[in-house]
């Protein structure tokens, strides 16, 4: 009676036009009271699926199958949605990823939570209002009153977040299960939400945590589950697990992840994958060495940049350079300015102060015609490839636009599968369109584009924020290798500090437009100068890697 | 045991997190609607191009021995005031009414892609122009305008193609300047940007292509609007005069005999419905398909 979820052999397929498909197969799970357990696993394990189930929500089309299904005790095999209502909020509530698309967009949170309550009828009807703003200052929102009585897009996304993790505990359930609760938010409100949770778990709360990132879920789940292919391939308490992983896919995982003891090897681990189970030969590979920076020669220089929209300053007064094969990381929270600098270099916005030069000839100041020459050399990569791809355009056709325009036919199909190779990538895929590819390879298809002409400086845009850890790896070790190879220089947006930390020579911390921090990656990350960067590094979750070879 | 979880409900949206590779359920069983539609307007292009494959006689054969002869086995539909075979003029009308239907919707979205491009690529203050002046000509109900304009240069086919050309253009050309305004602003005409392309090569290469990718959609649905327009203005008088068996003139024709001769006014009324209710319906269809493509 103490085990709150109890799971054993749990099946889910879906029935799709390509046959059955088998999300979840034999999961076995169970949940102590007070218990804190995470399932990490990468898109498409069945993690969320998993956790659904457990309130009746698995997806539309699901057939559900389980030697044992029980909610404190109670078998809830071949309930009806009825029996489920009574479930979801009472015994288990949900919190989701997004909580903008979660919360009624009509409705004010306070009228949000409230609902919950008269649903389940916590208290009465005069209470609800104390009781809402009670919850609202539970999970530390400030200012509960005012913040109840408005909607959701008025309030951040970390406030979001909490309104909805209010919402979930409003009716007091024994269970919290958490899918992504911080995959949107910026590190510092993640930090904030982790501890959040943590402090619940203190106050006696279950918890069951979905995330991708093990960085997350090792700070601060008891147990630790990792799911690959609808199956559990290991689970343990969270300690043992990230010290000293048993099963070679959660050391891929573990060696995945991009910090600062990663610079200089590969992330990425080359897999056999064999019928049935899955070979990992583990080599830690050293990225290729790289051409020499040339320090006295940039490629790239700004000056005293400044842009306004109306009265909101989003670039402030910006100079830096970017010698010639060198990696620049640039990091910062949404919205500190960094797209908008990455557009202003790239010569899609125009500064309002302060000049870019590019290869020692004027850029910004520049009008477009001069600078069409002269683009080539510079290319972009954005954070959501599909985006930047003329949807009526196959891979081959999306490659080929970016080869030089005097190229003979043959020597331009040539050229892309050359290309495609280069990263990594199958020619034949040269024919298929990127809404087939998935995400890893769409990214891979934009880096082949722009890197076919051969440019001198590449701006990536947040490239691999929107890709799970292996296959961050995998695109961040390609672009190690290409730069290593054509000694191209990067400016490399990023909010994940692991990331820059890995990749990057020297970086630049950006917040509220100005650039309040800058230098070699390891002196900035090493010994913080300004409060923010401070700030920012002890958000970060930090990965338990002593003990492990 | 293993036991199936019967009562698990379909109401989660997002089942699987991830990527397209994933499934994601969906119905997608033919429906009958836009089968049916395709088939009748294969029928009616039939009648527009070999009209006498389905009515063999000639519908402007006058028969004064049978005049508002009831439906039967000689006449199918009837005989109208003049003895004529009502079956067989509906079946011939269908070309005149289409073609009107057609030739001014060419004429509108021509028109209409055009002007909306140039309002759409052109500087603010062109497109400030171009657009109140769309607003201004939408403001006027369609067929009120294309009555002026007919009053001005006189009933008759050309003047109700034209007529309606303009009395529709305003709704293409706002249609294509939204979307270049669209298409303008996408990652991937930004990205081109970044390639050194021309303007001319830019708007050639991936403004154009993918502006005019749902037109043929919008066509067709306006087509029906375009229909309809002619029948009611030649119902009253302003399109192809008698004794053309153009289905709105026909009405107009029978509405006199409407208490002798039913069959005289129903048919062509019929005809008019069914081809408007076909081309929505298969336009919605098709939309409906093309705005699926373009969110995946």
């Amino acid at each position: 009676m103490s085990q709150l979820v109890a799971v054993k052999n749990l099946h889910v397929t879906f029935a799709t036009k390509g046959g059955e498909v088998r999300a979840v197969r034999g999961v076995d799970l169970t949940v102590e009271r007070g218990e804190f357990v995470a399932i990490v696993g990468e898109s498409g394990s069945g993690k969320s699926v998993t956790v659904r189930t457990l309130v009746g929500l698995p997806g539309p089309g699901a057939r559900v199958k389980a030697t044992r299904l029980e909610l404190a005790g109670q078998d809830v095999r071949g309930h009806r949605p009825r029996d489920w209502r009574r479930i979801r909020g009472r015994l288990a509530g949900l919190v989701l990823q997004d909580a903008l698309v979660s919360l009624d967009p009509l409705r004010t949170v306070g009228a949000e939570i409230a609902e919950v309550l008269a649903t389940h009828d916590i208290v009465n009807r005069w209470e609800r209002a104390g009781r809402t703003i009670h919850l609202l200052d539970q999970v530390h929102v400030p200012e509960p009153e005012r913040r109840s009585r408005q909607y959701p897009h008025q309030l951040s996304g970390g406030l979001r977040q909490r309104a909805l993790i209010a919402s979930a505990i409003a009716g007091e359930p024994a269970l919290l299960i958490a899918d992504e609760p911080t995959t949107a938010l910026d590190v510092t409100v993640q930090a904030q939400i982790l501890s959040l949770l943590a402090e619940r778990r203190a106050a006696g709360q279950s918890l069951l945590l979905v995330s991708h990132d093990l960085a997350v879920v090792g700070q601060i789940a008891d147990r630790i589950l990792v799911m690959r292919d609808g199956q559990v391939v290991e689970q343990g308490p969270a300690d043992r697990l990230l010290r000293a992983p048993n099963h070679p896919y959660t050391r891929q995982l573990l060696d995945a992840v991009p910090s600062a003891s990663s610079r200089g090897r590969r992330l990425s681990t080359p897999a056999r994958r064999g019928p049935g189970r899955t070979v990992v030969v583990r080599v830690q590979a050293t990225l290729p060495a790289r051409q020499p920076v040339r320090a006295g020669d940039p490629v790239l220089s700004v000056a005293g940049l400044t842009k306004r929209y109306g009265e909101h300053t989003v670039v402030r007064n910006v100079s830096f350079t970017i010698a010639r094969g060198e990696t620049l990381g640039l990091v910062g929270e949404s919205g500190s300015g960094k797209s908008t600098l990455a557009r202003i270099v790239a010569g899609l916005l125009p500064p309002d102060a302060g000049d870019v030069t590019f290869e020692r000839t004027p850029w910004s100041a520049a009008v477009e015609r001069r600078r069409r020459p002269l683009r080539r050399r510079l290319q972009v990569i954005s954070q959501d490839p599909m985006s930047s791809f003329d949807p009526r355009y196959t891979v081959g056709q999306l490659i080929a636009e970016n080869l030089d325009p005097g190229l003979t036919r043959a020597a331009r199909v040539d050229d892309v599968t050359a290309l495609l190779r280069r990263v990594g990538l199958e020619p034949h895929l040269r024919d298929r369109h990127p809404r087939s590819l998935s995400g890893g390879q769409r990214q891979r298809v934009a880096i082949a584009r722009a890197v076919a002409p051969r440019p001198t400086l590449i701006v990536c845009d947040e490239p691999v924020s929107a890709l799970d850890v292996s296959v961050q790896a995998q695109v961040l070790d390609l672009l190690a290798d290409l730069r290593a190879a054509d000694g191209t220089a990067l400016l490399f947006i990023s909010h994940d500090l692991g990331v820059v930390h890995h990749l990057a020579d020297r970086v630049l911390v950006m917040k509220d437009g100005e650039i309040v921090e800058d230098g070699p990656v390891g002196d900035v990350f090493t010994y913080p100068r300004h409060d923010y960067t401070r700030s920012l590094l002890d958000a970060l979750p930090d990965l338990v890697t002593d003990g492990r070879p | 045991m293993t036991v199936t979880l019967a009562g698990v409900p379909a109401e989660s949206t997002t089942a699987l997190d991830g990527e397209s590779l994933h499934p994601v359920v969906r119905r997608r069983r033919p429906r009958p609607g836009p089968l049916v539609a395709g088939g009748f307007l294969l029928l009616l292009l039939v009648a527009v191009v070999r009209p006498s494959l389905l009515a063999p006689g000639d519908p402007l054969a006058a028969d004064p021995l049978t005049v508002l002869a009831p439906p039967g086995a000689a006449h199918w539909l009837g005989t109208d005031h003049l003895g004529r075979d009502v079956w067989t003029r509906v079946v011939h009308g269908a070309g005149h009414s289409l073609t009107i239907g057609v030739a001014a919707t060419a004429m509108a979205v021509t028109a209409g892609v055009l002007l909306g491009l140039l309002a759409g690529l052109a500087h603010r203050i062109a497109d400030e122009g171009l657009s109140r002046s769309f607003d201004a000509l939408s403001a006027f109900p369609m067929l009120l305008l294309a009555l002026l304009l007919i009053a001005v240069v006189g009933p008759g086919t050309t003047s109700l193609i034209v007529a309606i050309g303009i009395a529709t253009l305003p709704h293409h050309a706002r249609v294509v300047r939204a979307q270049t305004l669209l298409v303008r602003r996408a990652g991937y005409v930004e990205q081109a940007v970044t390639f050194g392309l021309s303007p001319t090569r830019l708007v050639a290469r991936h403004v154009l292509p993918n502006v005019l990718g749902p037109i043929p959609v919008l066509a067709v649905i306006g087509l029906g609007e375009a229909v309809l327009a002619a029948s009611g203005l030649s119902f009253l008088g302003m399109g192809p005069q008698p004794p053309s068996p153009e289905w709105g003139a026909m009405l107009s024709e029978g509405r006199n005999y409407l208490q002798v001769g039913w069959w005289i006014t129903i048919p062509p009324g019929v005809a008019i419905t069914l081809t408007v209710v076909a081309l929505t319906v298969l336009g919605r269809h098709w939309q409906a398909r093309f705005d699926g493509r373009q969110s995946r």
